[in-house]
């Protein structure tokens, strides 16, 4: 008699083990998408020093625009959590742009092969950006989604699981959404 | 209907296809070896030799490309838009980055092979290189990587361990005949209705397995269309891409049955034939389906 709940004690453990294990690897995935995405950033500001040198050669005379590229580099570098990522990321478009509007009044420098190989360098890496940013975003979903599922959800908290941030888009295409919840 | 539903529902018709495909050889093997006379003896060795000649092919897959004349490793600076992509479809598909291999020729194709997707190869002519711009690149780039991580490559493997299988026991049946015919006292063991059914499926057997096989072929490039455009979130770049890619009859010269199917489209531009069943014979569904499936996503 004493098999019975000895036997249901033993698949109730085996079911927190499965769930737990399946709880950790797409907790993992998450963390792993978000180094994909900070992979991505450092490379795309490593672009920069060359990108600032190599326009620097033709349009001495744009300090300001310089030291706000540097200043927003530093920014985005030092950011952490997705939230501050997402808006020195921004904040960090922003300078390019300005930038690459500097670099439209130099034709020779819009002629030269440096400049045109690091455009599609940096065009690249903003794609590669973009479906890191993606990836995670989905990782994030999944994660986020099990953590609210039953009975996944009684074992995410006793683990004291949180969800995961979603990595936004740049302030540029964010649109102002608000939802209202009719009681 | 959206790109997830697209997706779950070419993978149940996958297995539902699978089913029917293992219970059709399981039975051919079942009646076969009994009108002979043999156990299931029989049935195993026709299943090691099929498997072990097709294992080796499978293995070796992400090799075949090598062997494949005028195919050679893409040069990031030379071959940039191919090369980058391949790499920003792994990032999306979350996928080790695939061997990046160009094919000098000027027809439109692409393909994908390897076990695993660490031993992937994402393979492009020079001519789609040319002709595609980079949003219709990443499109065909993705149907590639989604044939990887939807583990086509192996899925294809065993179902031709299973056609191969068949093609050898409809082969030993009919060889058998000629010499146990002779023998009186075999020949009354045998049910005359047995005997008869199982003459036809080996008549037909080899041809409905390799019909089966087809139809798999086309469900799984339904569905590496489908989480190809969920890679990218942008189905009209790999339709436009379908579009050109079909405009163009040229036909790509270092393509072979066996490869046939790893094509995101199929390589010998047959011509198309008006009767109904012709799609029953080819790897491909008509991309003119599949154009028509990609816009409505």
């Amino acid at each position: 008699m004493f098999i019975v709940p000895l036997v249901i004690v033993g698949l109730l453990i085996l079911f927190i083990w499965f769930i737990y294990n399946d709880l950790v690897t797409v907790k993992m995935r998450v963390k792993e998408a978000w180094s994909q995405i900070d992979v991505q950033l450092n490379r795309r500001s490593d672009l920069i020093p060359n990108l600032v040198k190599t326009i620097k050669s033709y349009a001495k005379h744009e300090k300001e625009v310089f030291e706000n590229v540097t200043k927003a580099r530093s920014a985005l570098v030092s950011a952490t959590t997705p939230a501050a990522k997402a808006a020195a990321e921004g904040q960090f478009e922003k300078v390019l742009k300005t930038l690459f509007a500097v670099a439209e009044n130099y034709p020779e420098l819009k002629a030269s092969d440096n400049y045109i190989q690091l455009q599609k360098e940096l065009s690249d890496t903003e794609d590669k950006v973009a479906f890191a940013r993606q990836f995670y975003n989905q990782a994030v979903m999944d994660y986020n989604t099990k953590l609210q599922l039953f009975p996944q959800t009684v074992v995410a908290n006793m683990m004291s699981l949180k969800p995961a941030e979603f990595f936004k888009a740049g302030e540029k295409d964010r649109q102002k959404i608000e939802v209202i919840f009719d009681k | 209907m959206s790109i997830y539903n697209r997706v779950s529902e070419n993978k149940y018709k996958t297995v539902a296809i699978m089913v029917f495909f293992t219970l059709f050889v399981a039975t051919v093997a079942f009646l076969l070896g009994k009108s002979l006379g043999y156990g299931n003896g029989f049935v195993g060795i026709a299943l090691i030799i099929s498997g072990v000649s097709s294992f080796a092919s499978f293995y070796f897959s992400d090799k075949i490309v090598l062997s494949l004349s005028g195919a050679k490793e893409a040069d990031r600076t030379r071959d940039f838009d191919l090369y980058t992509v391949a790499e920003n479809m792994a990032i999306a598909a979350g996928l080790p980055k695939p061997k990046v291999y160009i094919i000098e020729d000027s027809a439109l194709n692409a393909f994908a092979t390897g076990r695993d997707p660490e031993h992937a190869v994402v393979c492009a002519t020079r001519g789609l290189v040319q002709k595609l711009n980079r949003r219709e690149l990443e499109g065909v780039v993705a149907h590639e990587m989604s044939h990887i991580g939807n583990f086509d490559i192996r899925l294809m493997a065993v179902v031709s361990v299973l056609v191969g299988m068949v093609a050898l026991i409809a082969d030993w049946f009919t060889r058998q005949l000629w010499w146990k015919g002779r023998r009186d006292d075999d020949r009354n063991r045998i049910s005359a209705a047995l005997f008869l059914i199982s003459l036809v499926l080996a008549a037909v057997s080899p041809l409905i397995a390799t019909l089966i096989q087809l139809a798999i072929s086309r469900r799984r490039e339904f569905l590496a269309d489908a989480s190809g455009a969920l890679l990218t979130r942008n189905p009209d770049a790999l339709a436009s891409a379908l579009e050109k890619i079909s405009a163009d009859k040229e036909v790509l010269e270092t393509a072979t049955n066996a490869t046939a199917h790893l094509f995101i489209e199929n390589p010998f531009k047959e011509k198309k034939f008006s009767a109904w069943y012709s799609n029953l014979f080819n790897t491909h569904p008509p991309v003119e389906e599949r154009i028509r499936i990609l816009r409505q996503m």
